[in-house]
């Protein structure tokens, strides 16, 4: 399936690197061949913006699920998918048949597990991978114990130039616990963690990204201590970055008062405090990618006392809206929040995409911004509806969605 | 003896409100300072009932109990059974080592079966925090707390709120609440979901309270609720009033949360001689099951007209029944009690 005929999309508000402006985007053979202030040619598709914004579609940087409709949905049109799948991607071959599962309307960008069964001690074939079609790599939901194995593994990521996705939790520390220490672990009586194991392996995966001359990108940084290190790091022109999901800019450990499960995340909820620190870190570009993490959980993984349940929560379809809030509320403008949800992540893909540029793929999301609706976790398009703003009033939606210059959906 | 109708607008009670407006009994964090005293004043009918030899009572004639452990338990069960069962429920046990929560079925498919069955009254203890909540949005009918993990165990709380304000009556000193007392809560306070019960419950009644156990068994931000924290005993039990010993559970002793038995012993047993910094004739309890010689010593475990050990455990009873006829009282259509 490709694109046949030109189409141009007329009479929006293009979401540009340098601010929002009106105009018109045409897409010729699943490109952008232009955009600004341009007419359609004889014999193009016109598609009425009718004032919406015209974005580039998301690059959802870690995602845990390949599940289309909830993507589709969030006006998501490629994702990085995480290493922790059933069999773990530690094989060439099993990168090669991932990275083929979305096409053509969904593209999948997967990141190969850095050790073998994730297990956090043998190197996979990370070279292999690359060539089958890795965009990445990952050390998977949990951090890598062993000091001597994550300098190899990046080592190995600086000589092939791919990023590594790291976990930032110590594991000894994390232990079993599915809380943040403080009073409300103590008060729900949950097994809990301080929020320091963040910082600490930070710490230590700063020193060992320096020591290897690696590019290292902190999936979820979620506290102000770990925060002002990845701060620090990158004053000194070291190549870190950092992410966060929208659970932890949106939600505190007191929203895990009902021992709710779908508030079981990994890292857990933090504190108040550490909520400002993520979004004065989203502000100050300390953050610099929001991804959904989405990880849909079925009931029989999430219909059980908290600390029984599975973590995750299935974000895909209000990344856009949680983002958008961050916009209304005058933390970042439009600009910036695409930066965060499509330009950067592709960036570290190192891909042609998340960006309204000619000659990059013609991936665009329509945009009613200001659209209110109802998070509803018994409506929702993912394969499961584990959402932790259940019945929450938000506003923004993707009114129509092209990946390659192809209408998804008609 | 029926059922004392709810005192609506006597001076404790607010005006216009129900003595006791909850179908569950989730945690002692649910319920406000009156709703505690209604429980404790209710409970007293149920003390002198259950010294008499004939300790029959009907109120729950007819009505079925379930008690769903799904944690080892002998205490508490026999407790909650003996409680049914003076007020003429039939009282059925249910363990989880011989159920199908063994065989895979979740903790909420056994909720409604248990729901299925017509059970007036769920008692569950499970070993997860929440789960208690977890099964009483799935049900139909009043569940009371025995035990969730490490979050709270609010009838133990309560029994130990009677067995505290009947030996302060029985000395001569009665009181409604705790204004003014300290209580010294020691021992493995992280992992114990009594802790909490009992932190929430003496503080909803005016005690003050000192926690005292190694950091690594204090949970953290237990300031924050209310608790003075304390890592040395004899500064902690400095002028108390009551001291509260907790068991310390064999798992812990591996030497992972404290280095040695012995060691605690020295730090944090309860002595003869160790009780004396406390307030003179200050009172001793514990939840039981003790460890003798680890975290009390005999002969203050069994300190005649200190040591309320014995009193709890029978309290337990009375509480208990409290908590099956009150939390019963809407579906039994008590004159008064409409939810």
């Amino acid at each position: 399936m490709k694109q046949n005929v030109p189409l141009t999309i007329t009479g929006g508000r293009l979401v540009l690197a340098d601010g929002v402006r009106d105009g018109a985007v045409r897409l010729v053979d699943g490109r952008i061949a232009s955009l600004g202030d341009i007419a359609p040619e004889d014999g193009d598709e016109i598609v009425e913006a009718k004032g919406r914004l015209v974005a580039p579609g998301l690059v959802d940087y870690g995602v845990f699920a390949v599940d289309k409709p909830a993507f589709h949905f969030g006006g998501i049109t490629r994702a990085a998918l995480m290493p922790d799948q059933s069999p773990p991607l530690d094989l060439p071959s099993r990168v090669a048949y991932i990275a083929k599962s979305g096409k053509p309307d969904f593209w999948v960008h997967p990141l190969a597990a850095a050790t073998r069964g994730l297990e956090g001690t043998q190197l996979a074939e990370i070279g292999l991978m690359r060539e089958a079609g890795a965009r990445g790599i990952a050390t998977g939901r949990r951090w890598i114990a062993d000091t001597g194995a994550m300098l190899r593994l990046l080592q190995y990521a600086a000589m092939l130039d791919l990023t590594v996705v790291a976990h930032a939790e110590d594991g000894a520390l994390a232990g079993d616990a599915v809380a943040t220490a403080g009073e409300m672990a103590t008060r729900l009586g949950l097994p809990s963690a301080p929020a320091e194991a963040e910082a600490l392996a930070l710490a230590r995966d700063i020193a060992l990204a320096e020591m290897a001359g690696a590019r290292v990108h902190f999936r979820q940084v979620t506290t102000r201590a770990g925060l002002d290190l990845v701060r620090a790091a990158k004053a000194r022109g070291l190549r870190i970055t950092a992410g966060v999901t929208p659970a932890h800019f949106m939600l505190s450990d007191l929203a895990t008062a009902e021992f709710r499960s779908f508030m079981r995340l990994s890292p857990p909820l933090r504190i108040e405090d550490d909520r400002q620190a993520v979004i004065a870190a989203i502000a100050d570009g300390t953050i610099d990618v929001i991804a959904s993490g989405h990880d849909p959980r079925g009931p029989e993984q999430k219909r059980l006392p908290f600390a029984d349940a599975a973590p995750g929560m299935a974000g895909a379809e209000t990344l856009l809206a949680m983002v958008l809030t961050l916009v209304r509320d005058g933390t970042i403008d439009m600009a910036r929040a695409f930066d965060l949800v499509a330009t950067t992540p592709a960036r570290l893909l190192d891909v042609e995409a998340g960006a309204l540029v000619a000659g990059y793929e013609a991936d665009i999301a329509l945009i009613d911004p200001e659209k209110p609706w109802i998070i509803d976790s018994g409506k929702m398009a993912a394969t499961a509806g584990n959402t932790p703003f259940d019945r929450q009033p938000t506003q923004g939606r993707v009114t129509a969605l092209f990946k390659g210059g192809m209408r998804i959906g008609g | 003896m029926t059922s004392s109708p709810p005192r609506i607008a006597s001076g404790r009670y607010p005006a216009g409100r129900q003595a006791f407006p909850h179908r569950d009994l989730t945690g002692i964090g649910q319920l406000e300072r009156h709703e505690i005293l209604y429980l404790l004043d209710e409970a007293e009918q149920w003390v002198e009932l259950n010294r008499r030899p004939n300790k029959h009572h009907d109120a729950l004639a007819g009505l079925t109990i379930i008690n769903a452990f799904f944690e080892n338990s002998t205490r508490t069960l026999l407790s909650f059974e003996i409680a049914g069962k003076r007020l003429g429920a039939d009282v059925v046990n249910m363990h989880a080592a011989q159920s199908s929560v063994k065989k895979g079925e979740t903790l909420i498919d056994t909720a409604i079966t248990l729901n299925a069955m017509n059970a007036d009254a769920i008692v569950i203890r499970h070993g997860s925090s929440g789960a208690t909540q977890l099964i009483a949005s799935k049900v139909d009918c009043p569940v009371l707390n025995a035990g969730d993990g490490q979050h709270e165990h609010p009838t133990q709380a309560l029994l130990d709120a009677l067995a505290l304000r009947e030996a302060l009556s029985d000395r001569g000193e009665p009181s409604e609440d705790f204004t003014g007392l300290t209580v010294v809560i020691c021992g493995d306070i992280m992992h114990s979901r009594v802790a909490r019960s009992n932190l929430l419950c003496l503080q909803a009644l005016g005690a003050s309270v000192r926690l005292c156990a190694p950091p690594p068994l204090m949970p953290p931000g237990v300031e924050a609720i209310g608790a003075q924290v304390f890592h040395d005993f004899d500064a902690a039990l400095a002028g108390a009033d009551v001291v509260m010993m907790l068991r310390l559970q064999n798992e812990r002793m591996s030497g992972q949360f404290i280095p040695s038995e012995r060691e605690y012993h020295h730090l944090y047993g309860l002595t003869k001689k160790r009780l004396d910094a406390a307030a003179p004739e200050a009172l001793v309890m514990h939840p039981g099951p003790m460890n003798r010689g680890v975290e009390i010593d005999s002969d203050v475990a069994d300190l005649v007209d200190r040591s309320l050990i014995t009193r709890q455990v029978e309290m337990g009873v009375a509480i208990r029944m409290t908590c099956l006829d009150v939390l019963t009282r809407s579906a039994r259509g008590v004159e008064g009690w409409a939810l």
